[in-house]
């Protein structure tokens, strides 16, 4: 039998070196133009938000300074209202080069701290997510009596479940990363659970009548086809699910006392009004957040076999 | 009857339907899908199913193949009941769409139903190469389906279905939803398949010249309520090509097959 038939050139054609940067910068280059807007805006903002504690502070002794010496001021407050971009991307840089990586001092130090319980958590809330999508999915009676409370568990305030979690898990003499990894597993598990449902749901009448026809066990139907089918459901819910478990994190961190962590972080800036330390902590944590999705991202592109569907 | 394919065949019958009625319960009005429907198909025979939409003929193939429940009669599948059959992977399917799933390459997709029955790796492996070499597929293994056109997607299906060797093939409109060329080409490249293998074929389409090409017989049906109008026997030549369908014979099988048809229309 010939086999002539076309395959369907869906795969690019290589693009050489020159049409790749080419295309590199048509996709980083807007970018880049918004962030470039969005740096000027804050200086700006920056200027007019200090402005006022800056006369009131130090140039209203000064008669006959500038918008010069304005500007100069404003950008280079001990405590600004903002900070200036270029003073939190000192403060980082100071933070995590100026200092050991065991010194509280040291954000990478805040970020391993909460990176741990948002991993932990992350992993915990897709384990509970899998098991009640799995539970759902298998009997309509554990659907209608499980998916409303799963649905219910997210009306209510993760800042409300945090200090009552830390509490009665402290008593219990649980402290440090496990409680976090908790409050963080409480907003882990929905989207994977609600995800997982769908996606194991996804084969249709067609492939599963077709298991039916290789008279297939349930086993197999669930391995062989559920499962598989449930990957490019499961995927972008881990994504949203490690983030919202860092969020969980950071905010177990507050009531804690403080010690550790990029929660405790923003939670002593806030004590002492030092804001530059706020927003680098905050800016740590959307690094570390970017991270987090990237490396599940990174695992989705390795485990999806078949490339494009 | 004509003469099937061989006398040793003829004695041995693969499906036997007996007054078989599907009912659907509604609301307002039951439907009958199939109503009193017997028929005997032999192993080794070509029989195609055809009649316009609604006559029942795809679900006279679920009900072989257990994907449907009779309402009344008896269905006999290798003397076994529709389900024991399914149960004892006596039958492969083909669906209208190739089903394939995307996340496995065009050797594992293959590979599916062998995994499943427990058939060792190495060797699930090789069958379903040579079952794909069989279909015109040899150097697609490692392609995903959605690299493949949709002629070649539903080679894939029918390697599928071959790969653990049934003796019944049950294909439900397999061609019907590709372009004619191509279907032409299927249809030569399935006709070699049977001659060589004579395994049971059952085939449903709503296309004339492909049932009259295709067949050793053809079953006509007809709606509201299914059932069987006539049973039209062919006696083409084994080794007919496409052209034969510019020959008397053929014309003439296939104006019995429409004059069939439309009586089966015309009575209601």
């Amino acid at each position: 039998m010939a086999s002539t038939e076309a395959v369907a050139p869906r795969a690019p054609i290589a693009p050489g070196a020159a049409s790749s940067i080419d295309a590199a910068w048509a996709r980083i280059g807007p970018v880049l133009a918004v962030l470039a807007i969005l740096i000027a805006l804050w200086y700006a903002a920056a200027v007019g938000l200090n402005a006022a504690q800056v006369i009131e502070r130090t140039l209203s002794s000064q008669p006959g300074w500038g918008f010069a010496d304005l500007v100069k001021l404003t950008l280079s407050m001990d405590r600004p209202v903002l900070p200036a971009p270029h003073q939190i991307a000192l403060d980082l840089f100071d933070s995590v080069f100026g200092w050991p990586l065991d010194s509280p001092r040291n954000l990478l130090f805040h970020a391993a701290v909460t990176s741990s319980a948002t991993l932990l958590g992350f992993v915990m809330g897709t384990a509970l997510g899998a098991l009640l999508a799995v539970a759902i999915v298998h009997s309509r009676t554990l659907e209608r009596s499980l998916f409303p409370w799963v649905i219910a568990s997210q009306t209510v305030p993760v800042l409300a479940i945090a200090p009552i979690v830390i509490v009665i898990l402290g008593s219990l003499g649980l402290t440090g990363v496990f409680p976090k990894a908790i409050i963080s597993m409480y907003l882990c598990f929905f989207p994977v659970a609600v995800a997982l449902v769908k996606g194991l749901r996804s084969p249709g009448v067609l492939e599963l009548e077709l298991l039916r026809t290789y008279a297939a066990s349930k086993k197999h139907t669930f391995w062989k086809v559920r499962v598989p089918a449930s990957l490019p459901f499961l995927f972008p819910s881990l994504r949203v699910g490690i983030a919202a478990g860092l969020v969980g994190a950071i905010v177990g961190e507050l009531p804690t006392g403080a010690q550790a962590g990029l929660g405790a972080r923003l939670l002593t800036g806030s004590y002492y009004g030092n804001t530059v330390q706020i927003w680098s902590a905050l800016v740590m944590s959307a690094l570390l957040g970017l991270a987090l999705t990237g490396c599940v991202a990174l695992a989705e592109r390795l485990l999806t076999p078949g490339g494009k569907r | 009857m004509r003469n099937p394919p061989s006398a040793a065949a003829a004695s041995t019958t693969t499906v036997d339907i007996q007054q078989v009625s599907v009912v659907y319960p509604a609301a307002e009005h039951t439907v009958t899908a199939l109503d009193k429907v017997s028929l005997t198909i032999h192993e080794g025979e070509f029989v195609s199913l055809i009649g316009p939409s609604g006559c029942g003929k795809t679900t006279l193939l679920r009900v072989i193949a257990d994907l449907e429940q009779v309402t009344s009669g008896n269905v006999r599948v290798n003397g076994l009941t529709p389900q024991e059959a399914r149960l004892a992977r006596s039958y492969g399917y083909v669906f209208q769409a190739p089903a394939l799933f995307p996340w496995r390459t065009v050797l594992a997709n293959v590979c599916l139903p062998l995994e499943i029955h427990g058939i060792e790796k190495d060797a699930a492996r090789r069958t379903a190469l040579q079952h794909l070499e069989r279909v015109g597929l040899k150097g697609f293994e490692g392609k995903y389906p959605w690299q493949l056109s949709g002629g070649m997607q539903q080679r894939v299906s029918i390697a599928r279905a071959l790969g653990f060797e049934p003796k019944l093939l049950m294909m439900d409109e397999p061609f019907g939803a590709l372009d004619e060329i191509t279907r032409d080409r299927l249809n030569e490249q399935l006709l070699r398949l049977w001659e060589r293998e004579r395994r049971t074929v059952v085939f449903v389409t709503h296309s004339i010249p492909e049932a009259v090409f295709l067949s050793s017989r053809i079953v006509v049906m007809s709606p509201r309520p299914g059932r069987i109008v006539d049973v039209i026997e062919s006696d083409l030549p084994a080794d007919r090509t496409l052209d034969i369908r510019d020959t008397a014979q053929f014309t003439d099988i296939a104006h019995r097959v429409r004059v069939a048809l439309r009586e089966g229309h015309g009575e209601h």
